[in-house]
């Protein structure tokens, strides 16, 4: 017996008193994730919801390939893409109400645009010209983070502030499969659970860290019934339907709204790009796998549905397009124009006071500008 | 002047003061960390807290260091002004990739629009006898991170101060609080009125005219002793507690090196990638004409902290101290 068999054959026996603290049983996920688009469920979704999910989502799929074209172009240093992801996407910020927050992960550019961010200051961090590049108070969004999970735990104390504030606030936290391994996960998940904060974790299961799959990230069953182990529910749901993604989201804002606590959700879903323009998806998966799941493609779920209910015309259709379009030509027209950069904004916001320290090298910096600025007229 | 006779108090008297009267006086003053509600703190800092203003307001997490400090950001970012316990100075460790990642540079990233007014409090150093990961000196680590202020206080007074000065701070502050000078006493009357030192301010501890002794935290006071002993010699040491390593403060280090024309820098901290190189650099770089002798070191020796039994050879004493001195190339004139 080796020794990891004798560890599981060890089982203490429970003194007398014990009991487990809260019966796992209505915290344990479904065996298959929901879904909605496509099923009985579909025919009692709102109309006008589905219309709106439709909307948004082609227009986030005309962000994403005009994104990925601007970083081709070289006005984008990098773009990780949501495409295929596009229903978790907006469906993560229309669950929100607008009093409520919004943690991103690097890859969730969409859903902060979804949220009502301007598209050129949410790419600021992705073309460079500085990290983030819109105010997070204005619309309650949060720095994207990339640091995997990093901003997890910020959402946790954010909801906990807030309801220790007496306010009515939930927060929203965006983190990918390859995220749920990192430390910072499993404390955000338990300092929520414990206390009983009014957070949603919505994992986006995309099949790959970069090029490492999920078998070899994780062997727990589903990353949803992580949250069994913190004592809170895990929901799962199928990440392509946009409405059961919606509804799944929306029901656990609501459930954090009225007091019950957070939720973990995971979103079954793909990659349909690279990690990001700057990998090379062929060297880990084929792309029969890439073609099963364009099968099961987020904008043409919603598509087939509202068209084979008679819910959407020719006429709408091609009028969401259209505005996708002008969405997409409004983008490249403004992200075609060079930032202006100050490089003394370097030493603006290092400190609320710059250190002395800084005020010596923010005079080197001056007198090397005005020495190039010289030099240039001079020539 | 005071009509209240002063009466000895510990350093750890003083900061459980300051806290309390930061919280009384601001409810936006969190406290949280390991054991800091029921127990009070394994240094009993927060002694009192949690029962004076709930447990709400002073709160024991889950042991957990990236958890608490990650949240204690987001409770930041929604206008909270935590106070962050960390146990020991080992045990801040895994809080590192918050507190660099996003304590640090928040403010920055976000082009002010999200400044994070947090305190880190971290029990650091040796000399109490702690097993391994309870000494260490971390503060390197800290003053290389853009985006935190560093600050250490070296007496009772100072300590009530610079952590009121801490937590009023909207920049994110790392509070090194010298764990062996928790008990030591001064005469500090807690019910005077109390200054809250501005941050990033040096004072000269001692005046002399031969030699000037850079130092902080715990190192204070060994300076202080070994400054004493000297006269034996014929040195007369002045003696610069930093109290504030990021920002530093070249002004008092260099008005008094130009002074005496030479230095030590003495810290616990290992010498290689050291404090002690950068401060000796900043004044080789602003006092070189004034120099009579190369700025020296006197540190921890490069090795991991000692075992307990051990210590005391690690820990710079006052003989190092004074044989640095005697290595300043004195001539006879200039004692």
């Amino acid at each position: 017996m080796t020794v990891m068999e004798q560890r599981g054959a060890y089982r203490p026996s429970p003194p007398p008193a014990w009991q487990p603290r809260t019966d796992p049983a209505p915290l344990l996920p479904d065996a298959e994730p929901h879904r909605v688009l496509g099923t009985e469920a579909a025919a009692k979704a709102d109309p006008e919801l589905l219309r709106r999910l439709y909307a948004q989502a082609v227009l986030g799929r005309r962000y994403n390939t005009q994104a990925t074209a601007l970083t081709k172009q070289g006005r984008l240093a990098v773009y990780p893409s949501s495409t295929g992801q596009e229903a978790c996407e907006i469906a993560a910020a229309l669950a929100l109400q607008e009093q409520d927050w919004l943690f991103p992960s690097y890859r969730d550019t969409l859903a902060v645009v979804a949220r009502g961010v301007d598209p050129v200051e949410t790419l600021t961090l992705l073309r460079g010209d500085w990290h983030t590049g819109y105010d997070p108070y204005e619309h309650r969004v949060a720095p994207l983070s990339t640091p995997l999970a990093t901003q997890l735990p910020h959402a946790v104390g954010l909801a906990h502030a807030a309801r220790l504030k007496g306010d009515d606030v939930v927060a929203l936290a965006m983190v990918g499969d390859g995220g749920t391994s990192e430390g910072d996960f499993h404390e955000a998940l338990n300092f929520a659970a414990v206390w009983h904060a009014p957070v949603v974790f919505l994992v986006q299961n995309n099949g790959f860290a970069i090029s490492v799959p999920l078998a070899k990230q994780t062997a727990a069953p589903s990353l949803a019934h992580k949250a069994v182990g913190y004592g809170m529910p895990g929901r799962l749901v199928d990440g392509n339907d946009a409405a059961a993604v919606h509804e799944v989201l929306t029901d656990a804002v609501r459930h954090a709204r009225e007091g019950g606590g957070p939720t973990l959700v995971e979103a079954v879903t793909y990659r349909i790009d690279a990690h990001t323009n700057a990998d090379d998806a062929t060297r880990y998966r084929g792309a029969a796998e890439v073609e099963a799941w364009r099968d099961h493609d987020p904008v043409q779920l919603l598509e087939r549905e509202l068209t084979g209910r008679g819910l959407i015309g020719e006429d709408e259709i091609a009028a969401v397009r259209e505005e996708a379009e002008t969405m997409a030509a409004r983008l490249r027209e403004r992200m075609n124009q060079d930032p202006v950069l100050d490089p003394m904004d370097l030493f603006a916001h290092v400190y609320a006071e710059p250190t002395s320290q800084l005020r010596e090298q923010q005079a080197l910096l001056r007198a090397e500008l005005e020495a190039e600025a010289e030099e240039g007229t001079a020539r | 002047m005071s009509t209240v006779a002063l009466k000895p108090a510990t350093m750890a008297q003083a900061l459980t003061r300051a806290l309390r009267d930061a919280m009384a006086a601001d409810p936006a003053v969190h406290v949280m960390g390991e054991d800091v509600g029921t127990l009070g703190g394994v240094f009993r800092v927060t002694d009192g807290l949690a029962k004076e203003f709930g447990e709400d307001r002073c709160t024991d997490t889950p042991l957990a260091e990236a958890g608490i400090l990650g949240t204690a950001v987001g409770m930041a970012m929604y206008g909270l002004r935590p106070v962050v316990e960390m146990q020991f100075d080992a045990f801040a460790y895994p809080a590192f990739e918050q507190l660099v990642s996003h304590v640090a540079k928040m403010r920055n990233r976000t082009r002010g629009k999200m400044p994070l007014p947090l305190t880190i409090r971290i029990p650091y150093g040796g000399g109490i006898g702690g097993v391994e990961h309870h000494s260490d000196s971390s503060e390197a680590y800290y003053m290389a991170t853009p985006g935190l202020h560093v600050v250490t206080p070296a007496t009772v007074a100072d300590a009530y101060g610079l952590l009121r000065a801490a937590i009023a701070s909207d920049d994110p502050v790392v509070f090194l609080e010298p764990k062996r000078l928790y008990w030591s006493k001064d005469s500090w009357n807690p019910d005077e009125p109390q200054t809250v030192e501005p941050i990033g301010r040096a004072v000269v501890r001692r005046t002399g005219r031969s030699a000037t002794l850079i130092t902080y935290g715990p190192s204070v006071p060994v300076c202080l002793e070994a400054a004493e002993a000297a006269r034996a010699e014929g040195w007369d040491l002045e003696v610069v507690d930093l109290r504030s390593l990021v920002p530093f403060d070249d002004e008092t280090v260099c008005a008094s090196v130009r002074r005496t024309g030479r230095a030590v820098v003495v810290h616990e901290s290992g010498g290689f990638g050291g404090p002690g190189g950068e401060i000796a650099a900043r004044v080789t770089e602003r006092c070189f004409h004034y120099l009579e002798a190369p700025v020296l070191r006197v540190a921890g020796f490069d090795v991991p902290y000692p075992p307990p039994m051990l210590e005391r050879h690690h820990l710079p004493g006052v003989d190092r101290i004074l044989d640095a001195v005697a290595r300043l190339q004195w001539e006879a004139e200039s004692r």
